[in-house]
């Protein structure tokens, strides 16, 4: 049902193209920091989608090259800060996967701006909300996400084979 | 079929008026697997549960979706919701369309659209749930109390007082904490040691409490009801079974070193107990100031010792024990000025002292037998100036929080003076003066109106010597002028703040810390005394300032909290823990380190081979090493899982599955 937008053409459409970003938000700290930036009612991109994760190194790469696939034109895995994981050691794991994810996304071709991997605390409602926004604002540059994405069959139609 | 329902909730106008839940509810309708979907301005009312469990029944629902707040607000509620049905709880899933979206944007069509991504990722994780079943582990009937002041003495009363055992735990020789060296109290002016000391003989008498002093916690292991926890004993070099507290050795030690009890105002001996009410009364030896550690000769106290209690030999000792519950009360530091505050002297004069020196000033039993002497020449202060918020209120060079004793203090120091020394003057420095507690503003305002305390709203901007004359050159901002003052002493508040091994201390407990490295409680209204590790518990100052009436009322909710759990024989756990299909595990064994818990091992299986294999005879038994998790140890955070090749590890209630049901509906 959204995929229309997502195939919306950002030279075509007159108005400005809002990138489609994914969050896996460990629920202890960046998920509280979305909650508390609502709480404060602080503004973002609508095109944001928070999945919640128990922590951030619960995020399996394979997840964030599904979203890809999926047409997400960028993906954002963040979790408690270094030494403030409620897992004792969760997100250096996904400190070190992401240095490893960027490696394997420069292989294949892909920007590796378009996944980025912070830390929100759950106090940090102002940090969510700011994150998320450079993430839109870093990634519209790039345009929409064609690399890794699965060729839907409209699209396929429209190649005409 | 899977038939799922969805619920859309209006929370009063708090989603509607960004959302359009009619409209999802009616999209919800056409959306894979759903069979039902309604709304409703409060689905956490009571008629809101109602309804959805109506619909249950009605239209044989078998997995729940409601779309409402955060699931760190109600998912809990709904779960209890979906147990009074047929439905296992874990069935239900929460779409956040409230603080992750109606409160997030303002544009109607998009919020709305943006709402619908969300029910549907909701659906399709729900269509993976399956039923999970909580596991059932054993509670360890003995409770620990990490520090000995009052916090710690009143959790350890508490606790020990409904039945249960307690270990009380200080890394001092002494118990008794920062509440020992004070000398009066506020608002009544009650002795601290009178009121102290005999919760110290109450808590050394109970037959409950084992007093465990000179230690400290090496390391924590295991979880809620069954904490091992290793507890270094440090060497203290006198048999505390054979030492009969005589005192001799104390008063023929050769030895001396600062007291840290007097605040480094009068001279100890290197074999001491801290303070002459010490508990456990049983000196200990300072080996940094012993004669015999630093030169090698000496040996008086062991020669002297009629009990034959001294070991030069001691050595740390280790001891594991095992704990249902842990109640974390180390208190305190105070700020040290001298390395900041270079306009207050750096610490360069002897009569600028803080706080506590003054406490230890003028009690009865302190360095000058309770008369108020000014350090650098034993001289009675005629001009005592006392100046708040030192280190606290100020985010340049201390913290920003306000530290909550000091008004009180120095409203009580500034009495003292006035009372001790009648032709004296009292000036206090203000910036703001915070009473807040019974009795306290009556106590401010008899400082200044029976006891003719001066107070000066505005800061110190300079300390300096002339003539042998303390000079204080400040501001009164409601006067709007310079002031000048010659003082005999200076007084500083300086601010309460975490001790400098709070953090190592919080890593080595798994619990978190503030900015200021305060520890966190679960909830700061509602979960005051409770971590976010389960079965940890605080108490006193380490969780921020405090008072000492707070302390005690938090060192009592603490106790009860103890007390609530360790009253059952065992809890049920959360059952989102990680799950091994055993037909896929390879034993490889990579998850086995990952793991924080050590929650996982390897064990070997003995299978029967069936059907014809390629590497030898059917039915034939085969040993193999497989993954096996500990449930009760599993805290679910699913670093394992990312880590298993075989995909053979999963985390119930957020699986590969799930979450990438999540990521495709989108």
């Amino acid at each position: 049902m959204t995929n229309q937008p997502l195939a919306d053409n950002p030279n075509t459409s007159g108005q400005e193209w809002d990138p489609k970003i994914l969050v896996f938000a460990c629920q202890y700290c960046t998920y509280a920091g979305a909650d508390l930036a609502g709480l404060s009612r602080l503004q973002y991109p609508t095109t944001t989608r928070v999945i919640r994760v128990p922590c951030s190194g619960r995020t399996n790469p394979q997840f964030v090259i599904r979203a890809f696939q999926k047409g997400f034109d960028g993906v954002l895995v963040a979790g408690c800060h270094p030494g403030d994981c409620h897992f004792a050691t969760g997100n250096y794991f996904t400190r070190r996967r992401y240095l490893l994810m960027t490696r394997l996304m420069e292989f294949v071709g892909m920007d590796p701006r378009r996944f980025r991997v912070c830390w929100i605390s759950g106090s940090e409602g102002p940090k969510f909300q700011q994150v998320v926004t450079e993430l839109t604002d870093a990634i519209r540059p790039l345009g929409p996400n064609q690399k890794l994405r699965d060729i839907e069959p409209s699209v396929i139609g429209g190649i005409s084979r | 079929m899977k038939k799922v329902g969805v619920f859309v909730c209006h929370c009063g106008t708090n989603i509607s008026q960004t959302v359009n839940c009619e409209h999802l509810a009616e999209v919800a309708k056409d959306m894979p697997g759903v069979v039902f979907s309604t709304e409703y301005k409060y689905m956490c009312s009571d008629p809101g549960q109602t309804m959805i469990k109506k619909a249950i029944e009605e239209h044989n629902l078998d997995r729940v979706v409601v779309a409402a707040c955060s699931p760190r607000m109600h998912e809990a509620t709904f779960r209890k919701c979906l147990s009074g049905t047929d439905l296992n709880p874990y069935l239900l899933e929460i779409a956040n369309i409230r603080e992750q979206c109606s409160w997030v944007h303002s544009d109607k069509n998009k919020a709305t659209a943006k709402a619908e991504d969300l029910i549907s990722m909701s659906v399709a994780k729900a269509l993976k749930n399956e039923s999970l079943t909580p596991s059932v582990i054993p509670i360890h009937k003995r409770a620990l109390v990490i520090g000995g002041g009052i916090a710690g003495i009143q959790a350890a009363l508490d606790i020990a007082d409904t039945g249960y055992q307690v270990d009380l735990l200080e890394r001092e020789p002494s118990i008794g904490g920062k509440m020992a060296q004070i000398d009066k109290t506020f608002p009544t002016m009650d002795c601290s040691a009178c009121i102290l000391t005999p919760k110290m003989v109450d808590a050394s008498q109970h037959p409950n409490i084992t007093i465990i002093a000179s230690s400290e916690v090496e390391k924590v292991e295991g979880y809620v009801g069954n904490f091992d926890v290793t507890i270094r004993r440090k060497a203290t070099c006198v048999d505390p079974i054979k030492c009969t507290g005589c005192g001799l050795c104390s008063q023929k030690c050769p030895a001396k070193t600062d007291s840290e009890f007097e605040c480094g105002m009068s001279k100890r001996p290197a074999i001491y107990s801290p303070f002459p009410q010490a508990i456990p009364n049983i000196p200990i030896i300072d080996q940094t100031a012993c004669r015999y550690f630093q030169t090698g000769k000496c040996k008086i106290c062991q020669r002297i010792c009629t009990a034959d209690a001294i070991n030069f030999e001691d050595q740390d000792e280790l001891v594991t024990i095992r704990y249902g519950a842990i109640v974390v009360a180390t208190g305190y530091a105070l700020y040290d000025h001298r390395d900041k505050y270079g306009e207050y002297g750096y610490g360069q004069y002897t009569d600028v002292i803080t706080g506590l020196d003054f406490e230890r000033l003028v009690n009865a039993s302190g360095p000058t037998m309770g008369k108020i002497k000014r350090p650098s020449d034993g001289q009675e202060p005629k001009t005592v100036v006392f100046i708040k918020c030192v280190g606290s209120r100020d985010a340049t060079k201390g913290h920003e929080y306000c530290s909550r004793a000091c008004c009180m203090y120095t409203a009580k120091h500034a009495t003292m003076v006035r009372d001790k020394i009648k032709d004296s003057q009292a000036i206090v420095f203000y910036m703001d003066i915070r009473t807040p507690g019974k009795n306290y503003e009556e106590f401010y305002l008899r400082a200044v109106e029976e006891y003719g305390v001066t107070y000066v709203r505005g800061r110190v901007s300079r300390i300096y010597m002339e003539n042998g004359k303390l000079i204080i050159q400040g501001e009164d901002t409601i006067l709007g002028t310079q002031v000048i003052v010659e003082a005999d002493m200076v007084v500083l508040a300086t601010a309460m703040e975490a001790q400098p091994d709070a953090t190592e201390f919080a890593r080595k407990l798994g619990i978190t810390f503030d900015q200021n490295n305060f520890f966190n409680e679960a909830h700061p209204k509602l979960r005051p005394v409770e971590t976010f590790a389960a079965g940890i518990y605080l108490a006193g100052a380490c969780q921020g300032p405090k008072d000492i009436p707070d302390t005690v009322a938090q060192a009592g909710a603490a106790a009860a909290k103890v007390v609530a759990l360790l009253s059952k024989d065992e809890m049920t756990t959360e059952p989102i823990i990680a799950d091994v299909n055993i037909n896929r595990c390879s034993g490889c064994g990579f998850c086995v380190p990952v793991c924080p818990y050590k929650a996982i091992s390897l064990k070997t299986l003995t299978e029967r081979v069936h059907g014809s294999v390629a590497w030898g005879p059917t039915g034939r038994e085969v040993t193999r090493q497989v993954a096996e998790v500990n449930k009760g140890l599993c805290q679910g955070c699913g670093a394992c899982t990312v880590n298993c090749r075989a995909s053979a590890l999963d985390l119930l209630g957020f699986t590969n599955e799930q979450i990438l049901a999540e990521v495709d509906a989108l």
